[in-house]
């Protein structure tokens, strides 16, 4: 039983109306997310990982020094199928409902959550992602290097922006900034959020 | 006095068709700029790290402040690293080392393709952001290693004679997700004379 990778969830295009072009996508969702699918496969083939879901991959990797590799690419597996699933087009700015007012408790405001979770995304320094997420009954914005997220943490992550380079080079260049503003303006898929929580 | 960014030492479409025109405009502009902009930032209030190097702030980060380690280790090893990359660059590069770096390589290595394979190795495998080195090691010894995001080898006490910018800033416009073809690129424009003067740096330094 191998790792598969889900579908994209729009169409490769979708988002150029809201500053990703479809490049991005035939990069991003085909060669990085497909390399991490496939690499994952060859490690865990014969093993008796071959069989588990892959949160269990995750978790059980996570900081064995004998599986970096298998570990880095499943959580990147898991990472980018949940982040496609957080974008949308013509999403964003602020939530409502139960999820705007778990945000308002817990950051005092939408306005004091994006400035919050800007910051994570701006500052993960290198390759790695920011994070919304319910962390024992509190939501909380994390960021993870590389290939780390909630999952490892025992966090249930609610949303995500992928800040690796390759993520945002072909339409933003350097400017990581420009590129966090763009998703919280335009992108994020707040129904997405409001399933995670209650699930 | 403030840290400068030093200048690209050639134009900047000088390295195509290898290294693109405006992944340098970017690399060195931008990037490079904001990690000079960012250590001068961090140590605006500090007047004894002032009067120090970026080589000697990356050699000293146990001892700096804790309060602006991870900027001083992010931006000043960022500065150091890309000054260090412009220079073992040059257009109409690339070749063999001669002379005593040679020798040494093979003695160490085997073969020089041994080495370059081993060196294009270490840049696929680091994961994430990096660099891939050549160094030589407190044993006096060459050695390929690789460091995460902007570490430089000098905080281990290692001497760096040369490395390749991974981060995907450095290919991702030409290049795109394949990193390998990047690294064997690299070698076209690899300044041996620059290099080599390293090896003999690294001979007389601590």
């Amino acid at each position: 039983m191998a790792v598969t990778q889900p579908p994209l969830p729009f169409a490769k295009d979708a988002l150029e109306p809201y500053g990703m072009k479809a490049e991005t996508f035939d990069y991003h969702y085909g060669k990085h997310h497909a390399a991490y699918v496939t690499n994952l496969n060859n490690l865990i083939k014969d093993t008796e990982l071959d069989s588990k879901p892959l949160e269990e991959i995750i978790t059980s990797s996570f900081k064995d020094s004998s599986k970096v590799g298998v570990f880095n690419n499943a959580a990147q597996v898991w990472n980018h199928s949940f982040f496609w699933n957080c974008l949308k087009a013509g999403g964003g700015g602020a939530p409502t409902g139960e999820l705007a007012e778990r945000i308002t408790k817990d950051f005092g405001s939408y306005d004091k959550f994006r400035e919050e979770f800007k910051a994570a995304a701006a500052t993960q320094f290198g390759s790695g992602w920011a994070w919304l997420v319910d962390d024992g009954g509190t939501l909380k914005v994390v960021k993870t290097p590389n290939a780390e997220n909630p999952l490892a943490h025992g966090q249930k992550a609610l949303l995500t922006l992928d800040v690796w380079e390759h993520a945002y080079y072909i339409d933003f260049k350097n400017a990581r900034p420009s590129f966090i503003d763009n998703f919280l303006d335009k992108l994020v898929n707040w129904d997405f959020v409001a399933h995670n929580l209650a699930a | 006095m403030a840290h400068q960014l030093a200048p690209l030492p050639y134009s900047y479409d000088a390295l195509e068709p290898f290294i693109d025109t405006q992944t340098m405009q970017l690399h060195h502009d931008k990037h490079h700029a904001a990690y000079v902009n960012n250590l001068n930032g961090a140590i605006s209030n500090y007047a004894d790290l002032q009067s120090k190097s970026v080589e000697e702030l990356v050699k000293m980060l146990d001892s700096v402040p804790e309060d602006i380690r991870a900027t001083i280790r992010n931006n000043a090893g960022g500065d150091v690293n890309h000054t260090m990359f412009w220079q073992i660059m040059k257009p109409n590069g690339g070749g063999e080392p001669a002379g005593d770096l040679a020798r040494e390589i093979d003695r160490t290595f085997g073969t020089f393709d041994t080495f370059k394979q081993q060196f294009n190795d270490a840049g696929v495998k680091r994961f994430g952001s990096g660099w891939v080195w050549l160094v030589k090691n407190n044993q006096g010894t060459l050695q390929i290693t690789s460091t995460a995001n902007q570490d430089s080898p000098l905080s281990e006490g290692y001497y760096p004679i040369m490395g390749n910018d991974v981060w995907e800033h450095a290919y991702y416009l030409k290049y795109q997700n394949r990193r390998p073809e990047y690294l064997n690129a690299w070698w076209n424009v690899i300044n041996w004379d620059e290099i080599n003067r390293r090896f003999a740096k690294s001979q007389s330094a601590t």
